[in-house]
């Protein structure tokens, strides 16, 4: 387990090289600098920036440096937020992002799994054809719509929720529902996929027929075997939470990571788009291999490291 | 096609309307999309302006017409031509086999290793944020897909009896890809089409909300929420309408895809 994981390990860092050798690229690429301004500036003072960022370098010298600097866990300054580096902005804006994204999860897990339950074990009666439908609808409304209805409905009409900023618990809510009800409306199809092929099995038949009450053979016996194919899509879903937030972010106003790289793009903050960039490599990197090692860890018939 | 669902079929006919709207946007749009009428700003929806003004006082319901065109052509233009990339480098890939397939998975895989929106930012901070910037980022990043999905199927199919014989009977390459695995191919790439144009119309859409995306003169249905964000709370129709089009237009090419996939595809 542990010579697989470290496998895995190496075997991430050659995507991580490729990411910030193609972000290096892109952002070199580009025609016109973070320090265009209106005014046109004295050429001293444009000379004494680039050396100060290095930008006077050759191209192959930057892109060592840069590297270098990586691997000391430098991600550089910003460009625009004048006086701090890219790892202290990352270091704030993370948590609120991961809290966000964690709270997602709950409304993923806890609205799709119950959801896809419910509907595989009352097949083809009202309940499974509305829990369908709803998980339908989850996944065809964009998050911003979603996003948008719940601010005008909840916040501006009936004044249940404040519309935006990081305040509290009662600020997580609506971003938390907007960003994971896609996503719980997959889990749940797939989830009752699952279950409904479990519970044609002779298993459940040799547990029911041995007494056993309804929700023991629902929850212990089917649940169990049905959860693998949820488990596998949580690796795409970290990917999903993270782009996702791009949009929930810039609606409710939450300083998080995401709301940070798009100011970051519109404020041509390269250092900045870099280094988010990366952590979120990092970060989908991780939660494949996460996801691999859960895989394996609850289903005994998938072996490692083979 | 004996069993197409009922909501499949009104999925069809209202894209065929809204399409047909776009193309013909000149005479279906009451007014231009940027004529404005100072007197008659922020209207709510009324007879003349069905769907109300935004605050330089333009009809929203010629604007979304207009914004149809922008929406659907990014959704439509760069699914087709993923589909074409994807199909050639997923057959060639499939069909070589071995080191070829080897390689050519392994740039495939490096594509996918960052999330679709994060790259589609990442090329368009390089290609600029015109449709054509846009253009080339989607592009760029949903033809791996489809080269994933196609060279799965060639795999499974160049192992079939019938290729089997083709090639016993001293048919060339190019003969068996065109006349015995490309008809096998028809019914997934029409799935895949229905069901890719809605990720691409929303990745648009979702760019151009955060202002990352389509930038004046054109604007598309994103462009359109984007500038009714600012107003929700007192003219919440600006931000309402463009969105239940983007909503309604996803919902109507996954239902089509699903009675498609119902009636094509040879495995369900």
């Amino acid at each position: 387990m542990l010579l697989y994981f470290c496998k895995r390990i190496l075997y991430g860092i050659p995507v991580l090289i490729t990411v910030a050798t193609l972000t290096f690229g892109i952002m070199h690429l580009v025609p016109g600098g973070p320090f265009d301004t209106e005014k046109k500036l004295p050429p001293e003072i444009i000379a004494n920036i680039e050396a100060k960022y290095h930008l006077n370098e050759p191209l192959v010298t930057q892109y060592f440096l840069y590297m270098k600097q990586i691997l000391q866990g430098d991600l550089g300054p910003s460009y625009k937020y004048i006086g701090r580096d890219v790892s202290a902005i990352i270091a704030e804006t993370f948590p609120v992002s991961l809290t966000l994204g964690l709270c997602a999860v709950v409304v993923i897990l806890g609205l799709g799994i119950p959801g896809g339950i419910v509907a595989a074990y009352w097949r083809d009666t009202a309940i499974d054809r509305s829990c369908v439908f709803l998980a339908t609808l989850g996944i065809s409304v964009p998050s911003f719509v979603l996003g948008t209805v719940l601010v005008w409905g909840l916040s501006h009409k009936l004044h249940w929720l404040p519309p935006a900023l990081w305040e509290g618990p009662r600020h997580v809510i609506m971003p938390a529902i907007a960003l994971g009800a896609g996503f719980a409306g997959y889990i749940a199809r797939l989830t009752r996929t699952t279950i409904l092929d479990v519970l044609a099995a002779d298993y459940i038949r040799t547990a029911r027929a041995k007494g056993l009450s309804e929700p023991t053979v629902l929850l212990k016996h089917a649940l169990k075997n049905s959860i693998y194919p949820v488990v596998s899509v949580m690796g795409p879903l970290v990917a999903g939470l993270v782009t996702g937030s791009f949009v929930i972010e810039f609606i409710f106003s939450i300083p998080g990571m995401g709301s940070f790289f798009i100011t970051a793009v519109t404020n041509r903050d390269y250092p900045l788009i870099m280094g988010v960039t990366l952590v979120y490599a990092v970060l989908i990197v991780l939660a494949n291999i996460v996801v691999d090692m859960m895989y394996a860890w609850l289903d005994p018939r998938v072996s490692l490291g083979k | 096609m004996k069993h197409f669902p009922l909501s499949s079929r009104l999925s069809a006919l209202f894209l065929v309307a809204v399409a047909l709207a776009a193309i013909f946007a000149p005479w279906v749009a009451p007014f231009s999309y940027e004529t404005q009428d100072t007197a008659n700003t922020l209207a709510s929806p009324n007879p003349a302006n069905w769907l109300g003004t935004d605050r330089l006082g333009r009809d929203l319901f010629s604007r979304m017409i207009y914004g149809a065109r922008v929406s659907l052509f990014i959704g439509v233009a760069t699914t087709v031509l993923a589909i074409l990339i994807g199909t050639v480098y997923g057959a060639v890939s499939g069909y070589a086999g071995k080191r070829t397939d080897n390689l050519m998975m392994r740039i495939v895989d490096v594509v996918f290793a960052l999330p679709d929106l994060l790259m589609i930012i990442l090329i368009t901070v390089l290609m600029g944020r015109g449709v054509t910037g846009i253009f080339i980022a989607l592009t760029m990043v949903s033809w791996v897909t489809v080269a994933r999905l196609v060279r799965g199927e060639v795999l499974r199919i160049k192992e079939l009896t019938f290729v089997e014989a083709a090639r016993a009977l001293g048919a060339s390459h190019a003969r068996i890809f065109v006349r015995e695995i490309f008809p096998n191919l028809v019914g997934i790439l029409i799935i895949t089409l229905s069901f890719r144009i809605p990720v691409a119309i929303l990745a648009e859409s979702t760019l151009s909300f955060i202002g990352l995306g389509i930038s004046p003169p054109f604007s598309s249905w994103g462009t359109l929420a984007n500038d009714g964000w600012t107003a929700v709370k007192f003219y919440p129709h600006l931000i309402l309408f463009p969105s239940l089009a983007i909503f309604f237009t996803i919902l109507a090419f996954n239902f089509l895809g699903e009675g498609l996939r119902d009636a094509l595809d040879p495995r369900t």
